[in-house]
């Protein structure tokens, strides 16, 4: 191989795009020529270096708030209840009561299994791009003030180190097209979103422990407020964080 | 050559061409737009970091961003596949395009004729690497960053969609709409002309 073409390969090599024999006949040229090796050595460094930097850029919230405007808005629960109601008037043999208890039932499930799914994709988006907090600390009485002004909920903010959950910050997100508080912590390697959200209607909601795609929420409401707690975390280590949340927010 | 086959390149969705998606409304609109926010709102930082570096302007890139992903939206219900975010970023390509032409200005004239003289020398005029070469200093981010925003569009382009949103180089290829050798070179190139001014960048300071 000559160097003009290690020139060139050896990007490909320095990014593993390379098959196995052309990586071998460009290793070759490299451990016999000097020059070439300096310049692997001198682009391997500065790969290293960038990366190590940290180049990205992260969207504004405001961006992702014009953004989430711009798509189409979610269903409208008041017209589906109204749309389904009609249908039951038009000469069902069902009493009115119940066909209104059938309704919330099939709303109420559809919304959550909505939310659900926010939740996970909003869990998920965290995870990715190191943009888990927007506040990092595990200071609860820093995180709980970042969020004034910001939503307007106030999130109770509890640390639970001594029971095995760290506090590591605070962030905005969405759910449902809503702005909601995130507080993160961590167990062990596990990363645990607890998303905080005005309640969505004044029943509440029993506390209920799920799974969607591959990961574990546990809902519950309290004091006014909508809690999702997410992670990859076993059920039962969920329950548990859940309980001690509970415990130390009262 | 390469390890990955080269496939044909992906031509990105026609700007302006409006399809039926409102026409449906109910149930179906919302389903297509929840599917959207769970596939494609993940990578908005990314699709956010590339106009940045392509624009060179906070506003400029987050109009672009928000253009990239309603025209997204808009042609969801024909996308099947590549990856997610090579196919949004070969949106963002079209909406930066459209932002470059109305700049049009002799600036812009200007970088592409020194793209073209880049893209014609040959690497050899690299001096021979010295030991001491292969020390390459860490710059911080923000000058690092500069140093990027400097490079002419192609090759910034190919580095920031390498190093900064970790794109194999099939996913360039089909982001950019050249073969996969086209891609290597460019990055070689790119990497050299970094480097260039990576080194000038420590003599400008001492």
């Amino acid at each position: 191989m000559s160097c003009a073409q290690t020139q060139i390969l050896l990007h490909a090599l320095l990014d593993g795009e390379l098959d196995a024999g052309h990586a071998r006949d460009v290793e070759g040229h490299l451990r016999d020529c000097a020059r070439c090796a300096g310049e692997f050595r001198v682009h391997r460094s500065m790969q290293e270096a960038i990366a190590s930097a940290g180049l990205r850029f992260y969207a504004p919230l405001s961006l992702r708030r014009r953004i989430e405007k711009a798509l189409p808005a979610p269903p409208q629960r008041s017209a589906n209840r109204r749309a389904v109601l009609k249908g039951f008037a038009m000469g069902t043999a069902l009493s009115t009561a119940m066909a209104a208890s059938v309704v919330v039932g099939v709303i109420r499930s559809d919304e959550q299994d909505r939310v659900l799914g926010d939740v996970v994709s909003a869990h998920v988006r965290s995870l990715q791009g190191e943009h888990l907090t927007d506040v990092e600390t595990t200071d609860q009485h820093t995180v709980k003030p970042w969020f004034n002004g910001k939503l307007d909920l106030a999130p109770p903010v509890v640390d639970l180190t001594a029971q095995g959950f760290t506090l590591i910050g605070g962030r905005l997100d969405y759910l449902d097209g809503r702005a909601v508080a995130s507080i993160v912590y961590r167990r062990r390697k596990h990363v645990i979103n607890l998303f905080v959200a005005p309640a969505a209607d004044s029943q509440g909601q029993r506390t209920k422990l799920v799974s969607s795609q591959g990961y574990n929420i546990c809902r519950w409401s309290a004091h006014g407020l909508d809690y999702y707690a997410v992670s990859d975390i076993n059920a039962d280590e969920l329950r548990e964080f859940v309980e001690k949340f509970e415990q130390a927010a009262a | 050559m390469l390890a990955r086959p080269q496939l044909a390149s992906v031509t990105p969705p026609v700007d302006e061409k409006r399809e039926s998606v409102s026409g449906n409304g109910g149930s179906d609109h919302q389903d297509t737009a929840r599917r959207f926010r769970d596939a494609a709102l993940p990578y908005l930082d990314d699709v956010y970091t590339l106009a940045r570096y392509l624009l060179r302007n906070s506003a400029d890139a987050e109009d672009a961003a928000q253009e990239c992903y309603v025209r997204a939206l808009r042609h969801f219900d024909s996308y099947h596949g590549p990856e997610m975010k090579p196919w949004l970023f070969a949106i963002l390509r079209n909406v930066c395009r459209a932002e470059f032409a109305r700049r049009s200005s002799a600036a812009v004239a200007a970088e592409e004729d020194a793209q073209a003289d880049e893209e014609t020398s040959p690497l050899w005029q690299e001096p021979p690497a010295s030991p001491e070469a292969a020390m390459i200093r860490q710059w911080d981010a923000e000058t690092i960053r500069r140093l990027v925003a400097d490079l002419p569009i192609t090759f910034r382009e190919a580095i920031v969609l390498r190093e900064v949103n970790e794109l194999s180089y099939r996913e360039i290829a089909d982001t950019v709409g050249v073969p996969v050798g086209t891609v290597m070179s460019r990055l070689a190139r790119a990497r050299c002309m970094l480097r260039k001014a990576w080194i000038a960048e420590d003599g400008s300071r001492t």
